[in-house]
């Protein structure tokens, strides 16, 4: 008969074998259907770029890379800042830092109300919250362009009340992707804000009034920093998906618009030139996940500094 | 090919048509193959009687981790264990007594030794191959089940038929007194209820031994209480061997037959309630269970099992002695609080002290003494209604020890 | 005159903020369900009720179609990322950590953190090969691009379960002498099973839901309803378009729902 040492070890390689086979399916789609992709796609950052869309394989070219930043002028091989990208590099990181600050703005008061309200009344309050996070993007997206439309409510209303004489052009601005942006990320950012107000010691507060602050001071001196893990949750959760958008300003910024999402697409449509949009992908992907890294560390730390 | 086709298709055909009956076959040697086991597992066989151990630790070893800090939770243990006695392991928490519960139950192996069931060694196998079962800390009942369901399962399990398992159901929600809630969901019963489920759960399929994880800690001081006297009860009607889990002292020696005291991994001392309780082989022994005071002397005198001992203050008294010592040797002497008398302070041969608090505690009082010689010391007096404490808080007294009430011990 | 008692909680503003929140949330939905509505063609003139959009909408062949494809997709991909899902949960959770287990985290949830508009260029990259190199152009590629990023929403609440999950109950089985499989199918598989609803059901919607990797994705001929709703909003819009948004809305509001109630049953 086997010994105990033997059956020990026997029970400790089949959990190894059985862990890696049970996990295998899941990490072989994974692999060939969202993070394999990424690698090719790194490598063809490295392409020279094929005449009608496409890359030339095998021929190592960093003029993808060199092309995000820079261009270089036809005729006297001057280099210059490519003006093209650079806006819309800019549109994408002031419309998501504006998207953030708005709604941390909302979702800040918002949350703060669900946190106080008696418990049994939350779950509605916070069910109301959940409803339109789960409702498709496109048709939020759709929702808010009916919303804004020079036809749409926005603009009868002003109209009506006399506020103005001729409706506002929001559609196909800025504007119009910023209302978007914040309509859609909305919920993020309460909800993140909401878990952490969940966990807030309301003693504390009462300990802040005993000890003379007013309401103000006590949000900004107790509440706040309280809350802190929270509002660096919701501001990345929200930051991050803004960078990345694609179907808001595609519907509400028209064809002008637009911001990252949509200029990679055109890399890889009209613009023929994979490599860049190559190159474009990876840098946005790479700055995401950088600010997911602070938001993963930031979170643990929160964790660790509520259990110490 | 035209030849050869004929032939082949009839065997095809012959094999489709085949193939249920085979399956069927199949499936028939396989049931018996899994029935033979559970039998295997179930049916025990228990050798002569010339070996009564229900279950025999032989050096155990366990550690858990390597490298540079492996942390050695059972450091050599031998302990055998009879049949049909309620044995308790006692120590305080991470002393490894849970840990040897659970290499007994197979749910960890040891690093080194062997668990003898009945004479055979069943570490290397797996829970659900011995015929031994356990009563968890958290009692472990499963919530999607029912009371009745709960208890069924190691019966449906071993493969019982259906008739023998509601039969047995029936007889085990008797023994625990719960024959009413047998449809409840375990969610929907008290914890002292769901600790007599986890109890019938384990019992249902008659194991040789049951294994006991502080199951009474749950509960509170009245129910536990009451919790004891069923345990006994069941132990005693069914025959069982049962090993028990606890930290709890008075737990232990009101309920068990023989005790054995665990302490950082290794058991110091193995023997029923009085002899552990009466004579500690060890320090750990007599702080842990009881109170004691001790005290330090040196051997003035031996004779066989008795000795004299002269204490820091100089006064000599008579006290137990184990064997292995020679005179002159430094020990201390260990006195229970209660076997010691409080006299006069002149009083011949009594250790002489000053009464520095006393503590009353309903059913007896503590006086808390400092010896002349500087060490605390403790005794302990029954209360009665008619006699009045005489001694006050500051008096000078006399500490009288009775020759049996002392035992030396090693330093 | 009775004195009002002093509100710890409260801060000036914060309900009215919050109020506006509400409003901002709900407007856009209920005006572009309202509309569906409409008697009229226009999305912006109110000519009073009727049902003629819904029923426009659901004789609409294109729509037909692109609903049966939107829904086989979703239930094939949640199916298999719920499976999937499943058993790496299991191999991931109540375990001491060990080689490899910080990997199949990172590796599992990739397509949570990756932009979804770079992850759908980088499978328009390979899949377009791929569909060059075999000829195949079915629907198999959006069934494995959907699958992929349905995994990590499949995965977290199977594993939340799991984590909560008492080990004893699964030792209570193997000591009652129930082998492996069977303490699985008694013991674990039942207690899993709110975990695994939710995890399917979360897959579903994300799948249902999703436009930007099935528009990268996607064969010609091979509309989903997002992707189609996406092509429709470049023509003039009529309250079509709304009622499908309606009948869109009000079945992720039933899963919703579902899901949050199944949820809350847990806890």
């Amino acid at each position: 008969m086997a010994s105990a040492q033997e059956a020990a070890e026997a029970a400790a390689r089949s959990d190894v074998r059985n862990r890696w086979l049970l996990s295998a399916p899941a990490l072989l789609i994974i692999f060939f259907a969202a993070v394999g992709p990424l690698f090719i796609m790194l490598a063809y950052s490295f392409m020279a770029k094929g005449d009608y869309g496409d890359v030339k394989f095998g021929q190592f070219s960093l003029d993808g890379w060199f092309s995000v930043l820079f261009e270089r002028d036809i005729f006297d091989d001057t280099l210059s800042l490519a003006d093209a990208n650079l806006s819309v590099f800019w549109r994408s990181l002031k419309l998501s830092v504006m998207t953030t600050a708005v709604t941390l703005f909302l979702g800040f008061p918002t949350a703060y109300f669900i946190a106080t309200r008696p418990p049994e009344k939350r779950e509605t309050w916070l069910f109301l919250i959940t409803i339109p996070f789960w409702t498709n993007l496109l048709i939020r997206t759709f929702a808010m362009q009916e919303v804004i439309r020079n036809e749409g409510i926005l603009n009868s209303v002003l109209l009506a009340l006399g506020v103005i004489d001729r409706p506002i052009q929001i559609m196909f601005t800025d504007t119009a992707i910023l209302f978007g942006m914040v309509y859609v990320y909305l919920p993020l950012m309460v909800l993140p804000l909401y878990a952490a107000m969940d966990k807030l010691d309301f003693r504390l507060v009462e300990a802040g009034y005993d000890l003379y602050a007013t309401r103000f001071r006590v949000l900004w001196r107790i509440i706040i920093p309280l809350v802190k893990p929270g509002i660096i949750a919701g501001s990345i959760l929200v930051f991050v998906p803004s960078l990345g958008a694609y179907v808001i300003p595609r519907v509400l910024g028209g064809g002008k618009n637009m911001m990252l999402g949509n200029y990679i697409e055109l890399q890889f449509g009209q613009g023929r030139n994979w490599p860049l949009g190559a190159a474009i992908s990876i840098t946005l992907m790479a700055v995401v996940m950088v600010a997911l890294l602070f938001y993963v560390r930031s979170a643990t730390r929160g964790e660790a500094g509520r259990e110490g | 090919m035209q030849s050869r086709s004929p032939g082949r298709r009839f065997l095809l055909r012959d094999r489709i048509a085949l193939l249920p009956s085979l399956m069927a076959l199949v499936t028939i040697i396989f049931e018996t193959a899994r029935r033979q086991e559970r039998v295997a597992a179930n049916g025990w066989n228990v050798p002569g009687q010339a070996d009564r151990n229900a279950i025999e630790i032989r050096d155990v070893r366990k550690v858990f981790g390597s490298g540079e800090n492996p942390v050695v939770a059972l450091d050599t243990v031998s302990v055998p264990i009879r049949e049909n006695e309620f044995f308790t392991l006692l120590g305080p928490s991470g002393c490894g007594k849970t840990t040897l519960l659970r290499l007994i139950a197979g749910f960890d192996f040891p690093t080194s030794g062997e668990i003898l069931l009945y004479g055979r060694d069943i570490a290397p196998l797996p829970p659900y191959k011995r015929p031994v079962n356990t009563v968890f800390q958290s009692y472990a009942l499963f919530p999607h089940m029912t009371v009745a369901q709960n208890i069924a399962f190691g019966l449906e399990m071993l493969g019982r038929p259906k008739a023998e398992t509601d039969a047995r159901v029936a007889e085990m929600l008797k023994l625990v007194r719960m024959e009413q809630l047998a449809s409840r969901r375990t969610s929907q019963i008290s914890g002292g209820q769901q600790q007599r489920v986890a109890l019938a759960r384990a019992l249902a399929p008659q194991p040789k031994v049951l294994l006991l994880d502080e199951p009474l800690s749950a509960l509170d001081y009245k129910l536990r209480k009451e919790m004891q006297i069923e345990l006994k009860r069941l132990q005693h009607e069914t025959g069982i061997t049962f090993i028990f889990v606890t930290h709890d002292q008075e737990e232990a020696l009101t309920m068990s037959d023989r005790i054995a005291v665990m302490s950082a991994g290794r058991v110091l001392q193995v023997g029923a309630p009085r002899e552990i309780y009466d004579s500690p082989a060890d320090r750990f022994v007599a702080d842990f269970i009881g109170e004691s005071n001790f005290l330090r002397a040196e051997m003035a005198g031996m004779n066989g099992a008795r000795a004299r001992a002269r204490l820091a203050s100089g006064v000599e008294i008579e006290a137990r002695l184990p064997e292995g010592f020679s005179p002159g040797e430094s020990v201390t002497v260990v006195v229970r609080p209660e076997h010691a008398q409080l006299v006069a302070a002149d009083f011949d041969s009594s250790m002489p002290g000053t009464i520095e608090n006393i503590v009353y505690l309903g059913t007896d009082t503590h006086f808390h003494l400092r010896l002349d010689g500087g060490e605390a010391f403790v005794v302990r007096r029954q209360n009665s209604p008619n006699a009045a404490s005489t001694f006050e808080k500051g008096a000078r007294v006399g500490i009288l020890i009775g020759s049996t009430a002392a035992q030396i011990l090693r330093d | 005159m009775k004195a009002r008692h002093f509100d710890i909680s409260a801060q000036p503003g914060f309900a009215t903020v919050a109020m506006l929140t509400f409003v901002l949330l709900y407007l856009p939905i209920v005006t572009l369900v309202v509309y569906a509505f409409n008697a009229g063609n226009s999305i912006a003139l109110w000519e009073g009720f009727s049902l003629r959009w819904f029923i426009s909408a659901a004789q609409n062949e294109r729509v037909q179609e692109a609903s049966i494809r939107s829904l086989v997709v979703a239930a094939i991909a949640a199916t298999i990322a719920t499976l999937a899902a499943t058993m790496a949960a299991l191999a991931t959770t109540r375990t001491r950590p060990y080689r490899g287990l910080t990997f199949k985290y990172a590796f599992i949830n990739q397509p949570l953190m990756v932009p979804e508009i770079v992850t759908a260029v980088a499978l328009l990259i390979v899949f377009s090969r791929i569909k060059v190199w075999t000829g195949y152009s079915g629907i198999g590629y959006l069934l494995a691009a959907h699958t992929a990023f349905c995994i990590p929403f499949a995965y977290l609440p199977i594993r939340a379960r799991l984590e909560g999950m008492d080990l004893t109950l699964e030792r209570a089985a193997a000591d009652l002498y129930a082998r492996p499989w069977m303490t699985f199918r008694r013991v674990t598989l039942p207690l899993l099973r709110p975990g695994i609803i939710a995890g399917f059901m979360l897959a579903f919607v994300i799948s249902l839901d999703d436009v930007v990797i099935t528009e990268f994705v996607k064969s010609a001929g091979q509309e989903t309803l997002p992707t189609y709703m996406l092509g429709q909003l470049r023509r003039v819009v009529t309250p079509e378009i709304n009622a499908i948004a309606t009948a869109f809305l009000a079945l992720s509001v039933a899963i919703v729902t579902i899901f949050f109630f199944v949820n809350r049953k847990k806890a």
